[in-house]
């Protein structure tokens, strides 16, 4: 059953038509990777470019599921027809996972919506390629806003953040909080602050000192060329207060990322990051299997009994590979 | 090819609010290695069917602890094969031996007991995903 049965060309085409399911299948053919993950792309290709990619990061547990889901149903509510791609990371001993967003994204289960729960599966590379064509696909059949939900630690998630055309970092209260957020990074990538769970206490701290990395210019990277001062949300997502707000602020940012020019900017920056990506899969298949050819066997024997070095053999190998 | 991994839906039918059964069956998937969409409680049969289409669930299993398993096993059936899915339908929670051939007569794949062993979960939840990929 699933996706093996009819070929991609077929499902592109009901998906494209609207229907869910084939929707469904062709995100599981995305997630296997290969060459039936690449046609997929290759036809939503051309009918992209018109979706504005949200991405919602944070903390484990922050509320970044229940901020997406009352996203969802006020974008739906205002007409949009959105997606959500909620990632979560599998278990490194089993592969297996646990996709609990979809139970603070509850009621939306509507004709104008999608949600589906994407795991890690272990591997980086092939996230840092599902993720992209996933949204490809969305965008291609025709929803707008995509909303990405990832947990922002480590440097997987923030490149995931950087899909984004708009990123909305979810910090909570919490001495260290933003601290915490500084360091991982994900300060640099915020174009949008959401405190969340303002309702507890040390809320109005972890504003105060979001503003203060902001006055310090703490906070550098694309926001600097763009003038653009991240706004700081404080909201109650649980109750949904606050949380307008926050869409009509992910609203002006796309605005002010097509007034500005700087739409293109991150596009491109996009297209780059993922070619790159695309290169390394591509570089690092030659790559391994170079190392299982009669040469590279003789190389490695010459590393192990101390004749070349690793590098002087990676060298020799490069070479052979890029002739 | 990357590897295929077993997808499966786990929800909570109607009012019925115990949801300690259901999360260990999650965990026990988990860790034979799948991929467990959680929907959590307070579904309804066209909730489930949607969520089963947007992630390409190879099974859908509902967890019942308020007797109500005579009416909506079926009604889940009825829904899952009236949007034209063919997904297997693993029932759990509390089913009574003698209410068992009649679920499985109305068209749910396989019953989980209340006593059954973390391996028996897995192979039942194989088993039905099996009876599937065969045809
Ligand atoms: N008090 C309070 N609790 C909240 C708020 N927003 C979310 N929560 C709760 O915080 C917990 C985590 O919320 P999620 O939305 O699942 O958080 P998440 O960031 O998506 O979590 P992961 O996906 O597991 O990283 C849940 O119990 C929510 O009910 C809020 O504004 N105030
Ligand atoms: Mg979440």
């Amino acid at each position: 059953m699933k996706s093996h049965g009819e070929p991609v060309h077929a499902l592109f085409e009901k998906a494209f038509a609207g229907e869910r399911r084939s929707i469904g299948q062709l995100l599981s053919v995305i997630e296997q990777g290969g060459d039936q993950a690449d046609s997929v792309t290759e036809m939503a290709h051309t009918f992209t470019g018109k979706a504005h990619i949200v991405g919602i990061t944070g903390a484990p547990g922050s509320g970044k599921s229940t901020l997406t889901g009352q996203l969802t149903r006020i974008s739906s509510e205002a007409g949009w027809k959105t997606a959500v791609l909620a990632v979560d990371p599998s278990s490194p001993l089993t592969g297996g996972a646990i996709l609990g967003d979809r139970i603070r994204m509850d009621d939306l289960a509507g004709e104008e919506t999608f949600i589906r729960s994407m795991a890690t599966r272990g591997h980086s590379g092939g996230l840092a390629l599902a993720v992209p064509a996933a949204i490809r696909l969305f965008d291609a059949v025709g929803y707008d806003p995509v909303i990405i939900e990832t947990v922002g630690v480590g440097q997987v998630e923030v490149d995931v953040a950087g899909t984004a055309d708009t990123t909305v970092v979810v910090v909570t209260p919490g001495w260290g909080d933003a601290v915490q957020a500084n360091k991982a990074g994900l300060l640099e990538v915020a174009d949008i602050f959401v405190v969340n769970k303002a309702d507890r206490p040390g809320a109005k701290d972890a504003r105060r000192d979001l503003e203060l990395m902001l006055d310090l210019g703490h906070i550098s990277g694309l926001n600097d060329q763009n003038e653009f001062r991240p706004p700081i949300i404080m909201t109650n997502a649980l109750h949904g207060e606050g949380t307008n707000e926050v869409w009509k602020n992910i609203k002006e940012h796309g605005e002010h990322l097509h007034s500005s020019g700087q739409l293109e900017q991150r596009q491109s920056n996009r297209i780059h990051l993922e070619i790159t990506n695309r290169l390394n899969r591509v570089i690092g298949e030659v790559a391994s299997s170079v190392l299982e050819t009669k040469a590279g066997r003789e190389l490695l024997k010459s590393v192990a009994s101390r004749e070349i070095s690793p590098s002087e053999a990676a060298k020799q190998l490069a070479a052979k590979v890029l002739k | 090819m990357a590897d295929k991994k077993i997808r499966i839906l786990l929800a909570k039918l109607g009012l019925d609010g115990h949801d300690r059964g259901i999360k260990i069956v999650a965990r026990i998937l988990r860790d034979a290695g799948m991929e467990v969409i959680y929907l959590g409680l307070r579904q309804t049969t066209g909730s489930i069917v949607a969520a089963a289409e947007e992630e390409d669930a190879d099974a859908i299993g509902l967890s019942m602890h308020n007797a109500g398993h005579l009416t909506l096993g079926p009604k889940m059936v009825d829904a899952i094969s009236g949007a034209g899915l063919d997904i297997p339908l693993v029932i759990g929670g509390i089913v009574p031996d003698e209410d068992v051939a009649d679920l499985l007569s109305s068209g749910v794949t396989s019953v989980i007991g209340p006593g059954a062993s973390a391996e028996e979960v897995v192979a039942i939840v194989n088993g039905a995903i099996a009876t599937r990929e065969r045809k």
